[in-house]
């Protein structure tokens, strides 16, 4: 056997994480099974129908970009990547008026730790944010868009840019789209390891080929965006949710969800339970309900925390997340964040310690260095968990652990400073007294642990 | 020297970008070269720079700040393997020391016949395929239990003739 065959033997099939029967009302996963991808599955499954209803060429009269615009606001999509901006009101920032360039930018840079939603996406259901993309460029008038796509998931770009052939020779991408007056150019680009690109600045510099370092904003993408031009950047799932909103209606997708909080959501759920996976639920569904999908925390342990909405968020103890449904709400009042969706369950063999350790590492790691808060106060973080885990932490730790993370917090260009600090200040909020044992008796209060 | 087969490629990115933005196709470019080459030589930037008109600076500034540029040769086959929170809490930790025993070396180090790099990686975005590792940047290997990862590497040592 060739190595690259013996390589691929273990390659996903997508089976655990995505073609499973526990989604419930699925819209962006229904019906996949991994070798159904292609343009014609896609149409099958009614897809492009909404690009032809917004051009007229479904017999009927066409939307115009103030309808499609008003169709998303009404339907109360939030933003998927992680801040859950209001999806229809993005939109309606973009100058269409602009005499020059604009760009739509779709932000596939999936690498928050807990998340693998996209990447299932980009593989499995291609075309869905191929058509989102376009029905967003008809509604903002733009013409050129780019889908940035994390590098270390290269079969899904390489999918994508598969799927792009596929649309382009279908006329569906292109100048004159189905022999509108609309046309759209889409192409597909890849990071390369550097988590900080999925900040939204970030990410554009490193599509104009430079080092991934955020921007100030103001002035925000929607005025000086990929280079220097009005830009729209949302997330994969965001695209992909909007051609089921322009079939179906923006009340359709709002009834799916709770108000404010519309439609379907994407979790992966990784960490302690019997069937990690993405998981494809209403908005507001219970969150006892989506651990139940997942298989339960792992046979024989009980549940102990959660990091609701990905690495950044604040861990959450049993208690308050079994009180929570899954949406921005909810969590958020919870005193955490919905995020991008990536549920990290932690059972009861789990040391909050050993988690925080791993987590800080992570954030010294891919600081991109520019502002002084974040590069040396992610260090800082990292080397004192680092002590405190190794027996070497003093009594004064967890207040410095505060401290430092307080003023690395709101004090640098990006969130990825707010990111560092958010797990630092709730593990040591909500689990105090495992870090107070690790220092007292240079040990784990948890008895095992990987 | 970058041949004209991969110059073929470097265009089919550049191609992708307004005329006077090429610079913009770099991460591709340094990519495709790291697959051909196997690693981003000093030389290589020079190409590059000089095929998309950028200083060969920019270039190096662009290979030293994304963590999967080999800036130094590798052995044939580099396995990343994720040890972030979520893959830790499956095993990720486990899987990297199960391949340092397995292949004799330390993470970060290249195996003596060359064969192997092993490196620990962070998040590789496949959470719920833990453990994951990643062979030359481009292939995804999912639920690598400690048999899995046995079978990887006999796999490619038997196909190496080694």
């Amino acid at each position: 056997m060739r190595a690259n065959d013996v390589i691929q033997q273990f390659a996903a099939s997508g089976v655990e994480t995505c073609f499973h029967d526990r989604h419930i009302s699925p819209q962006i996963y229904a019906g996949l099974n991994g070798s159904n991808w292609s343009l014609k599955d896609y149409e099958a499954r009614g897809g492009y129908q909404a690009l032809r209803k917004i051009l007229g060429k479904d017999g009927g009269e066409g939307l115009t970009q103030d309808q499609v615009i008003a169709t998303v606001k009404e339907s109360s999509l939030r933003g998927r990547g992680g801040a859950g901006f209001p999806t229809g009101l993005k939109w309606s920032f973009m100058p269409r008026q602009f005499p020059g360039q604009k760009y739509l930018v779709c932000n596939s840079d999936e690498g928050e730790p807990g998340t693998c939603k996209d990447r299932d996406i980009l593989q499995f259901n291609p075309h869905i944010v191929i058509e989102g993309m376009a029905i967003a460029a008809y509604a903002m008038g733009i013409s050129v868009g780019y889908n940035y796509i994390h590098g270390e998931i290269f079969a899904a770009y390489d999918r994508f840019e598969a799927a792009l052939e596929e649309a382009r020779a279908a006329g569906l991408l292109g100048d004159k789209i189905l022999g509108s007056n609309f046309s759209f150019q889409l192409h597909a680009a890849h990071g390369f390891g550097a988590y900080i690109c999925g900040e939204e600045t970030a990410l554009l510099e490193s599509l104009e080929g430079k080092k991934g370092q955020p921007r100030f904003k103001p002035p925000f993408p929607a005025s000086f965006g990929l280079y220097g031009k009005p830009t729209t950047i949302n997330n994969t799932e965001t695209f992909a949710a909007v051609p089921w909103i322009i079939r179906n209606g923006g009340q359709a997708y709002l009834e799916c969800g709770k108000p404010n909080n519309g439609g379907t959501k994407i979790y992966s759920v990784s960490g302690d339970v019997e069937r990690p996976g993405n998981y494809e639920i209403p908005m507001g569904t219970p969150f006892s309900k989506l651990l139940e999908l997942a298989g339960g925390v792992r046979t024989g342990r009980k549940l102990k925390a959660v990091i609701p909405g990905g690495s950044s968020s604040p861990v959450l103890p049993a208690s308050v997340i079994m009180d929570c449904t899954m949406d921005y709400d909810s969590i958020a009042k919870a005193g955490s964040m919905l995020g991008s969706g990536a549920v990290i369950v932690m059972d009861d063999s789990r040391c909050m310690v050993k988690a925080l350790q791993r987590l800080s590492y992570f954030y010294m790691h891919e600081s991109c260095g520019q502002c002084t808060p974040c590069r040396e106060g992610t260090g800082w973080l990292s080397r004192m968990v680092d002590r405190i885990e190794t027996g070497q932490g003093r009594p004064s730790d967890m207040d410095l652990l505060d401290n430092v993370a307080e003023n690395i917090q709101g004090r640098t260009i990006c969130a990825l400073g707010d990111a560092a600090a958010m797990p630092v200040r709730a593990m040591i909020k909500h689990f105090r007294h495992e870090f107070e044992y690790h220092v007292a008796h240079k040990t784990c209060m948890v008895p095992a642990y990987v | 020297m970058i041949s004209d087969q991969t110059k073929a490629r470097f265009a089919r990115e550049v191609a992708k970008y307004p005329a006077e933005q090429k610079q913009s196709a770099v991460m591709a470019c340094l990519a495709i070269v790291q697959q051909e080459l196997g690693h981003v030589s000093p030389d290589s930037e020079r190409e590059v720079a000089a095929y998309l008109g950028m200083p060969p600076m920019a270039v190096h500034e662009v290979t030293t700040f994304y963590n999967m540029y080999n800036q130094h040769p590798v052995g044939k086959y580099k396995l990343n393997v994720c040890t972030n929170l979520p893959c830790q809490l499956r095993n990720g930790q486990q899987a990297l020391h199960h391949l340092e025993k397995k292949l004799g070396v330390s993470m970060g180090e290249t195996t003596p016949d060359g064969l192997f790099t092993l490196q620990q990686s962070e998040c590789l975005g496949a959470c719920a395929d833990a453990p994951v590792l990643l062979v030359n940047d481009r292939s995804m290997c999912s639920f690598m239990s400690d048999e899995k990862l046995d079978q990887l590497v006999d796999g490619i040592r038997a196909a190496e003739g080694k």
